[in-house]
């Protein structure tokens, strides 16, 4: 059984590699061939003679004249063999870049997630036990109407709230660039946190919800509740005990999914509050024909999506006795 | 047999009530049931009004989205421009219904066509199997681990010079893996349903049978899904479009008009939050009909995620591979919701 | 035990049920699930509430632990030593619940949580009613795990319950139920998903139950036999109502109810061989319980009502010493009205068949294997052995004659029929139906087998399209087969009217029929092409009683018109010794013995089908009280895990009475299979034969 386990792992592990093998070569194709970094220095004024252009395009590996399939193979060895996803296009090291971003998504995702997955789950119990009373109708109109509204409304209308209430909370960027001493520094940080929290809580927390809620629903009716009841446990005491133990096995692996992928998945956020994460990248890196970080991101995403996949599956194994035997 | 509440079928109702309960045909059930959900009535006559507003209002506003009016630069509603006007000039209602049209199409036809590629995938692959299936299958999987955002700002912006269309299939084109994971599913457990068994014993072609058997009866589910995935287009779509990756210029839509309107978002509201406000509205109201076509055809499905309880319900909560489907049910919240 | 009715309604009953009325609001109108039932249960004593589906027993189960559905509406009394439950809170109810009242449900698949262990769920009854500490509470579940027969319980008891057997499970149920020693155990249905031999182990469990706790038990049923078996006292539901009630020997050989007759005279009897005899069917079906005719419910399908029927419906009344029924004739039945042929019994023509030897064989199946890949984890998906399901088959059939195959769930009978229908090119063995091997058919071929051999499913509902009128389902095959529209458009009727359905009913749905009319419809279907060969799987087993008489009739009926051959795959063996003419008994994959039905049925030899056909309850209560059965051990081993030798060893009750020596033989030596008489073979080494009907 062991050795049918490993097999099965490394015949997995070997069709993920090859998958994102493929979606990144694709992805890097697709933007050496689109994005033309040459157009950020043509545009710089003074204009730098068209030689050393070309000399500093070649030096980091995006010169047009230089053959696709050059470069595609450049790229890939230096990724393959040194780890080295090649320099942006104002040369700095794509890896250090990515390094920061992924550090400032993840201060930037902790806290939402975590407060999202907690009163989704819970939210979404509640009104599953609520069923068609007026509480739950509003709580479906109002999940509706957060997940019927784009992210950047959502944003926007935070911060056209905060001004008309004349600022209460600072939200641009990830804190004051007039902020002195590390003290001050930090507290001004948590405090440009609040704002993208809050939209990412709106969203996450009412997507999670929804989640739960059907998944609740499903158990209500289940024989098994029944079984519990007759044994002598109250509605309630069943409810709690064997319901929502049994209703959360398959939300949680959608969240530890849907938590992962929001690494590169909170690009409105970022975006909109500033802050210089992997998902503002992901936007920044293609106006900014940054074909180089393009790849990273492709890799990168590539790989969350897997992670994520499998990851869901262990939390999946973790929870239901019936998986894991 | 433990059925508590006992069912009453219409075969135990004398002949002549039997006449009068056949005209109930499972479709005219289904309207019923439909008709009696009030959200998803107010969702259907809102979206009417949307509809006949985006198409017809423009013929009878004194200003098109093109005209500029100089009078009247980035001025706040008032009696001549109710949504009032953007920097250049233009009316902004002329800019919404123009904008609020697009959007409609590109739903209307991204949404259903989504469904359509699902369908066709799930089901020639979970009734076919072996290496069909295998094949289909990896596909999906490339589908989703391709960076579809990357991918769709990419070439998005070069389909400039041809039809918005491309981009709507563009969007279809990558957005179809997750209900095709569910019809593949749901196909499986048809497969072995003894009516299709009936028709396989019997000689009829197999893709007959997918087409007279098979698709027929996920067809609520279908359709439920194309409905969901209209409001997840318009959401893909205005996203990419926030960014200047989706709808190019001269084609305008809400997408764009919110991304015109966010500088000036908190300085001149009536820039963002018209386009945005339509944008929400028909979002919401493709859900609440979702959500009642949901509960018309299964009224005993309670819960949000209908599409997905119906694997669960047919397969029962272990057989096949639940962690996978529920994977794909995931992938579905961000799809439409990168926030 | 021969109290006199009246007293039956004194106050010493433990659990006293007064007009009883449930009722649901539902799409088509207010159901009216339960019309007012009443009922007492004394301490010790079994009530059977028997009644077909829809006659609202579940409900009234239900309804007496009070775990209706919100909606519901109940009106009436259920008092528990007095004490009047019926408007209590659920607080105050879950007192009651699981202490003194226990429930077994139907479904134990479903019944257990299944994310906590066995123990845990065990405890966990005993601990919300007793002040046990954790190892107490431990060391309590263990014993009453021993007590209702879980093997090696120290093990088991922390095995979640997808570990468990169908059986295993029905058991842990029972435990929880009498955890707290409750007054009364309310069994519903208890072993209807269960196989015979499992349902003979988990009825000897909970009568054990019954006499370590003393419990009264509510049994709700469908089963005439088991209702033989266990019930002290019988209530017949029909409609909502209790139509007759008393003590089980009354209710079998003197019901004064015409429901009550029909049902049992609709029952095939596994211990009436020989003889050919139509079955008697009950005609119709029940009534809907949104809107009731006037009068007796049952008037509508009652061969001996008059007018008076037809307008006020019967009271429950005394209709002979110690029987109560709801009749307005019931004085007369036994009397001026004979009980015998109160149901018309049709005709089946007889069958005048050449000796079998001479006859063509239409479907010769020989070394027939079938091996699945044992994939294990849904995750992390891998293959971990073979599951032989089907493992060395030889029959044949020959025209004009009905073979069964018989067996439990797991035993392969199922994917024989499959494997068949496939008509497989690569397998191992051959399969030569009408003379054509398989394996070597081209396309055409294939094509021209499959108009000659049809199939017929177990279940009426799925197996015809809801989407399709019934036309388009009968016409489905002929189409395949390139018949014209003229041609089609003459068959239908023709078919319908062959299955004693009208020609109009082409253009309905099959959600407008009965489970009966549909599975009439799936024969019609099958009878489209004129095949030579119908496979039938199941075909009765979803129906109630009253119409699978009539199904099973004109199965016999249409076999002997139209010259036809069944393969027939069932698991009730009173059906199969009523219908077949030569029967296989299956266990793991191998027939262990075959032969002509009477000499199975009548000289059983292989010690499975001895215990097989002991297990079979039988519809008489005196009979069943002469019975000594033959219980196996445990369940059926995992077709993966065959065991060495005999495979039947492992439960085999007659290996404990070999010598060392004989034995070991049942443990190295798979038996060959040896003839016993004309028509009669077995696979075993010591195989006798032994009367167990």
């Amino acid at each position: 059984m062991g050795r049918g386990m490993g097999r099965f792992l490394l015949r997995r592990a070997v069709n993920y590699v090859i998958l994102v093998f493929i979606a990144a070569s694709f992805t890097y194709f697709l933007a050496s061939s689109y994005l033309e970094p040459i157009v950020n220095f043509l545009s710089k004024h003074p204009q730098p003679p068209l030689s050393s252009i070309h000399n500093i395009l070649r030096s980091r590996n995006l010169d047009p004249n230089t053959p696709l399939v050059q470069r595609y193979w450049t790229w890939i060895t230096n990724i393959l063999f040194h780890g080295n996803f090649g320099q942006t296009f104002d040369g700095n090291s794509v890896n250090s870049e990515m390094g920061r971003r992924i550090f400032v998504s993840t201060e930037l995702l902790l806290v939402a997630t975590l407060v999202s997955t907690v009163s989704g789950v819970a939210w979404g119990a509640w009104n599953a036990l609520r069923q068609y009373r007026p509480s739950d109708r509003i709580s479906t109109v109002v999940s509706y109407l957060l997940l019927a509204t784009p992210t950047p409304v959502i944003a926007i209308s935070l911060e056209t709230v905060d001004q008309w209430m004349g600022v209460p909370v600072q939200y641009t960027g990830m804190y004051d660039p007039g902020a002195q001493g590390t003290w001050s520094v930090i507290t001004s940080n948590m405090q440009h946190l609040i704002l993208p929290t809050i939209t990412l809580f709106l969203i996450q927390a009412t997507l999670f919800s929804r989640y739960q809620r059907g998944t609740m629903l499903d158990v209500l009716g289940s024989d098994f509740l029944r079984t519990a009841r007759a044994k002598g446990l109250t509605r309630r005491q069943a409810v709690l005990k064997h319901g929502l133990r049994t209703a959360v096995i398959p939300v949680m692996p959608l969240l530890v999914y849907n938590i992962v992928l929001l690494f590169t998945g909170a690009t409105f956020t970022e975006k909109i509050f500033g802050w210089h994460g992997m998902g503002e990248w992901l936007v920044d890196s293609i106006t900014q024909n940054d074909v180089n970080a393009v790849g990273a991101i492709a890799v990168f995403t590539a790989v969350l999506v897997l992670i994520a996949g499998l990851l869901s599956d262990l939390v999946y194994a973790a929870l239901d006795p019936r998986v894991r035997s | 047999m433990t059925q508590l509440v006992p069912d009453v079928p219409a075969d135990v109702l004398p002949e002549e009530k039997q006449k009068k309960t056949r005209t109930l045909s499972r479709g005219a059930l289904v309207r019923r049931r439909f008709r009696r959900n009030r959200l998803a009535m107010v969702g259907v006559g809102i979206l009417a009004v949307l509809l006949v507003g985006a198409y017809v209002l423009p013929y009878f506003l004194k200003f098109s989205y093109t005209d500029n009016d100089w009078n009247a630069l980035g001025t706040a509603p008032d009696a001549t421009h109710w949504f009032g006007t953007n920097h250049p000039g233009v009316d902004m209602l002329a800019l919404t219904m123009r904008g609020l049209q697009k959007s409609l199409v590109i739903g209307l036809i991204g949404g259903p066509l989504t469904t359509l590629i699902a369908a066709l995938v799930g089901a020639s692959a979970g009734y076919f199997g072996g290496w069909i299936d295998r094949i289909l299958m990896w596909v999906l999987e490339l589908m989703l681990v391709v960076p579809s955002f990357l991918l769709l700002a990419l070439i998005a912006p070069r389909l400039a010079g041809g039809t918005w269309l491309y981009f709507v299939v563009l969007l279809s084109a990558f957005g179809w893996m997750i209900t095709a994971r569910v019809v593949r599913s749901m196909t499986q457990t048809l497969k072995d349903r003894e009516y299709v068994l009936a028709a396989r014993y019997m000689g009829v072609n197999p893709l007959v049978i997918i087409f007279r058997h098979i698709l027929p009866n996920v067809a609520s589910i279908l359709i439920v899904d194309a409905t969901i995935q209209v409001g997840a287009v318009v959401l893909s779509e205005s996203g990419l479009s926030y960014f200047g990756f989706g709808i190019q210029a001269p084609d305008i839509s809400l997408g764009t008009l919110i991304a015109d309107g966010q500088p000036d978002a908190t300085t001149s509201p009536w820039m963002f939050f018209f386009p945005a406000g339509f944008l929400v509205l028909m979002g919401l109201c493709v859900a609440f009909i979702g959500d009642g076509l949901r509960d018309a055809f299964d009224p005993t499905a309670a819960g949000a995620k209908a599409v997905v309880k119906s694997i669960k319900r047919a397969k029962g909560p272990i057989a096949g591979s639940p962690a996978q489907d529920v994977v794909s049910n995931t992938a579905r919240a961000e799809e439409g919701l990168a926030s | 035990m021969t109290t006199p009715a009246s007293s039956l309604l004194a106050s010493d009953a433990v659990l006293a049920v007064r007009d009883l009325r449930v009722s649901f609001p539902s799409e088509a109108g207010l159901v009216q699930a339960v019309r007012g039932i009443d009922f007492s249960l004394r301490r010790g004593e079994t009530l059977a509430l028997v009644g077909e589906s829809g006659s609202g027993k579940s409900v009234t189960a239900t309804s007496v632990l009070g775990l209706l559905p919100e909606g519901a509406q109940v009106s009436g009394s259920v008092r528990l030593e007095g004490r009047e439950l019926l408007h209590l809170s659920d607080g105050e109810m879950s007192k009651i619940r699981g202490k003194e009242m226990g429930m077994v449900f139907q479904d134990p698949l479903s019944a257990l949580t299944p994310v906590f262990s066995i123990g845990t769920q065990l405890v966990e009854a005993l601990q919300v009613h007793q002040d046990l500490n954790d190892k107490a509470a431990r060391a309590r579940a263990l014993e009453l795990l021993d007590l209702v027969g879980i093997p090696d319980p120290k093990r088991r008891i922390d095995a979640f319950p997808h570990e468990f057997s169908g059986g295993m499970r029905q058991r842990a149920v029972i435990a929880m139920a009498i955890a707290n020693d409750p007054k009364v155990i309310i069994a519903d249905e208890p072993t209807t998903a269960l196989d015979v031999t499992i349902q003979a182990q988990v009825l000897e469990v909970l009568k054990k139950a019954q006499e370590v706790t003393g419990a009264a038990i509510l049994m709700i049923t469908h089963d005439l036999g088991v209702v033989a078996g266990m019930a002290d006292r019988v209530q017949v539901m029909y409609a909502g109502r209790p139509v007759e009630s008393g003590l089980a020997d009354d209710v079998f050989y003197t019901p004064h109810m015409p429901y009550t007759i029909g049902l049992l005279s609709a029952v095939p009897r596994m211990d009436e061989g020989g003889e050919k005899k139509a079955l008697t069917p009950l005609e119709g079906n029940p009534p809907s319980m949104v809107s009731l005719p006037q009068g007796c419910p049952f008037a509508a399908r009652c061969p001996i009502a008059v007018d008076v029927c037809r307008e006020v419906e019967p009271e429950l009344k005394a209709s002979a010493d110690g029987l109560l029924s709801a009749c307005h004739r019931s004085t007369e039945i036994g009397d001026s009205v004979p009980r015998e042929e109160m149901f018309p019994t049709p005709d089946v023509p007889a069958h005048d068949r050449s000796p079998r030897e001479s006859r063509p064989a239409v479907l010769k199946v020989d070394g027939l294997i079938k091996h699945f890949p044992l994939m294990k984890g849904s995750v992390f998906k891998r293959r971990v052995g073979t599951v032989r399901a089907v493992d060395g088959l030889d029959f044949d059939i020959r025209e004009g004659e009905t073979f069964a195959l018989v067996g439990e769930s797991g035993c392969g009978k199922t994917t024989t029929l499959l494997q068949i229908l496939e008509l497989p090119k690569a397998q191992a063995g051959s399969v030569v139906v009408l003379g054509k091997e398989t394996k070597s058919l081209n396309g055409k071929g294939r094509r021209e087998l499959r108009r000659d051999m049809q199939v017929v499913f177990q279940d009426p509902m799925a197996s015809l399209d809801s989407r399709m009128p019934i036309g388009d389902i009968l016409a489905e095959p002929m189409k395949t087969h390139g018949w014209s529209k003229d041609r089609i458009a003459a068959r239908v009727p023709e078919l319908l009217s062959l299955v004693g359905l009208l020609p109009e009913h082409a253009e309905r749905y099959p959600t407008e029929f009965s489970g009966g009319q549909r599975q009439r419809i799936g024969i019609a279907r099958a009878l489209a092409l004129d095949p030579k060969l119908i496979v039938l799987d199941e075909p009765v087993s979803a129906l109630d009683v009253s119409i699978q008489a009539g199904v099973i009739n004109l199965l016999d009926e249409l076999k002997v018109k139209l010259g036809l051959s069944y393969l027939f795959v069932a698991h009730d063996l009173s059906v199969i010794r009523h219908i077949a003419d030569r029967v296989a008994v299956m266990y793991l994959g191998r027939i262990v013995e075959l032969g002509d039905a009477d000499s199975v049925f009548g000289q059983p030899s292989h010690p499975y089908t001895q215990a097989l056909l002991s297990a079979v309850p039988l519809p008489d209560p005196r009979k069943e009280r002469e019975r000594r059965r033959i219980l196996l051990t445990g369940d059926l081993p995992s077709p993966a895990d065959v065991p060495s030798g005999c495979r039947f060893r492992t439960r085999c009750p007659k290996i404990g009475g070999l010598s060392a020596a004989d034995a070991e033989r049942c443990h190295t030596e798979d038996p060959a299979v040896q003839a016993l008489g004309a028509d009669h073979t077995a696979a075993c080494h010591y195989a006798a034969a032994l009367e167990v009907v």
